[in-house]
């Protein structure tokens, strides 16, 4: 007679039981030596479980089969020269984007995952770390494999881990990893786990996959959604890390506080690019910023917090401001890509008519208001010939490394300055989020790396805009500048004129 | 205030009968389209249950396998080998 065939509950018991042990030849403390200091309490890290209970074969099986599904898609992407399909050549500059900008944060996320899952002392969450470890790797290679394709065509893309860790506005990313990976294990959870996974992550992937999709980018989409299966996995794991360490001990309470609010801030000004990107760099829009902020912020968000109210968290400190800013940050940030462009790996362009109708009438508020009649005279000069490219170096916020661009809270026409004074310097902020974040842990941020600054004292390949771009990897007169008249334009029409020819032949 | 317990799946062949199940199994669920994913949306809480889905798939169907075509959730998760549930009851 057969054994019973074992459920779920059983098997996931099976597998995480005895993988712990007592060490005997060296104090615990000595083998776990990061997750104390931070002041969290745990009582009984038996209490953690993983709802999902992905064995390791299972977890294996079904990567596996994801992979499989994913490079099938590729290859028919490529063998059908699936480059000719996309909506315009201007949503190339969003893959650009995200491969110097996203990519290269998910190969730090996979160190990070790597470290917990080796530090910290509850068998649960060290399978849970360790699955997603090797979740974010899988991430990065299958974005690199699939971008690379669109790199045998296209320019600003060769140079990627290069400009990943040396172009100003890709220290935006940069740094908000490199904080994430410099905090304890448990901040790291709360901050990539939490803040970034659960709370945030929608705002990234699901808008701008759905984004891809709409705008013929077959290969994207399939990374994208392949990655974000995954990312169930990830939420629950940042949602199981909350509860507990809250469930834990009520001394553990302000200490997950001040970290939620501050990883929701910092998420928030990171994402910034996203607003920017789903509002005026894909040619064929999906959602606006606004919307994706209702739907995933408000909404999911809401019914979050109000979840985990029972433990006393409440929500995020300045998540008004935040909302209120979801009006605003696609337009301050691709009003100053536009200025900007030509010091970046990439091209920006005048939205359209039909661009800006679309922006009116999904901010009704706002854009013909505030920023219609900015786009209104850069498009004047750029038919009288004097294209606007803005040439000074940008002072920067010294927490979030965004240009201070931002504006006051209920004041979209005075720019947001915020100043801090510590052991005789002067640091600059755009909010009171990157205030406070700063003001807690000064020590830490004056090490910050600030490119701009480091351009100032002689660190990025000499004084001139030629020296630093040569510096970037960035090729002056290919990868940057207006995205008409550019090389990748003049490609993508020679397309459209072959398609032309074809049907007419 | 509003608690919407949240799925969004792949919109393909393989998602559709899980789709089909959850919308027959939880009245009131709101579906969002968007270009290639569907988002499911429930007050309080959504079920996914293995036989509504074995109903319509014409096979055996393992609750796991809703990894291959989950884009996201929102909601505390509880799995067994015949159901996959997001809420926010306790």
């Amino acid at each position: 007679m057969t054994a019973k065939k074992l459920g779920l509950k059983q098997r996931y018991a099976h597998m995480t039981r005895g993988l712990d042990w007592e060490t005997s030849y060296q104090p615990i403390d000595k083998v776990f030596p990061y997750d104390q200091f931070e002041g969290i309490k745990i009582k009984d890290w038996s209490a953690w479980e993983d709802p999902f209970r992905l064995t390791m074969d299972a977890y294996w099986k079904f990567q596996a089969e994801k992979e499989r599904k994913l490079y099938a898609v590729l290859d028919a992407f490529a063998q059908n020269n699936g480059q000719t399909g996309i909506s315009d050549g201007r949503y190339m500059n969003v893959l650009k984007l995200f491969l110097t900008g996203i990519s290269p944060e998910e190969y730090q996320s996979h160190r990070g995952f790597a470290f917990i899952g080796r530090h910290l002392r509850g068998v649960g969450p060290r399978v849970a770390a360790q699955q997603q470890s090797l979740d974010e790797l899988r991430h990065v290679q299958t974005q690199i494999h699939t971008i690379s394709h669109y790199n045998k065509f296209f320019n600003g893309m060769s140079e990627f881990p290069t400009m990943h860790d040396r172009v100003f506005y890709l220290s935006v990313p940069k740094s908000f990893f490199d904080d994430a990976r410099s905090a304890g294990p448990f901040e790291y959870m709360i901050a990539i786990g939490f803040a970034f996974e659960y709370v945030l992550t929608n705002l990234l992937f699901v808008p701008f996959m759905s984004g891809a999709a709409y705008n013929g980018d077959m290969s994207t989409v399939t990374f994208g959604f392949s990655a974000q299966s995954d990312e169930s996995r990830h939420m629950t794991l940042g949602i199981e890390v909350i509860k507990f360490l809250l469930e834990q001990h009520p001394d553990n309470l302000p200490i997950v506080q001040k970290w939620v609010d501050k990883w929701f801030w910092r998420g928030f000004r990171l994402l910034g690019l996203v607003a920017m990107m789903m509002d005026y760099m894909l040619p064929k829009p999906v959602m606006s910023w606004k919307e994706a902020w209702e739907i995933y912020f408000t909404e999911a968000g809401g019914a979050l917090f109000q979840d985990l109210a029972r433990y006393g968290l409440k929500m995020p400190k300045y998540h008004e401001v935040a909302t209120e800013a979801a009006e605003h940050v696609g337009h301050q940030l691709y009003g100053l890509l536009y200025q900007l462009c030509h010091v970046a790996g990439l091209h920006a362009w005048m939205p359209d008519a039909k661009h800006m109708d679309w922006l009116s009438e999904k901010y009704p508020n706002t854009f013909d208001k505030y920023y219609r009649p900015r786009f209104e005279m850069w498009a004047q000069m750029e038919k009288e010939g004097k294209r606007f490219y803005y040439n000074g170096l940008l002072q920067l916020c010294h927490t979030c490394q965004l240009p201070m661009t931002f504006t006051e809270p209920g004041d979209p026409t005075t720019r947001c300055f915020r100043e801090t004074q510590f052991k005789g310097n002067r640091y600059h902020f755009c909010s009171d989020g990157c205030k406070d974040i700063f003001d807690n842990e000064p020590e830490k941020y004056v090490q910050a790396w600030l490119p701009i600054q480091q351009i100032f004292q002689g660190n990025c390949g000499g004084p001139t805009v030629p020296d630093v771009l040569n510096w970037y990897q960035i090729k002056v007169g290919v990868d940057n500048a207006e995205y008409v008249g550019s090389e990748d334009h003049k490609l993508w029409e020679s397309w459209k004129q072959d398609t032309a020819v074809s049907k007419a032949g | 205030m509003s608690q919407l317990a949240s799925l969004t799946l792949y919109h393909n062949d393989e998602a559709r009968p899980i789709i089909e199940a959850i919308i027959a199994d939880n009245p009131g669920v709101r579906v969002l389209n968007m270009p290639g994913a569907v988002k499911l949306d429930c007050e309080g809480a959504l079920v996914v249950k293995r036989a509504s889905v074995e109903e319509r798939l014409g096979r055996e169907w393992d609750p796991q396998e809703i990894h291959l075509v989950l884009i996201s959730m929102a909601g505390h998760l509880d799995e067994d080998d015949d159901q996959f549930s997001v809420s926010w009851k306790h």
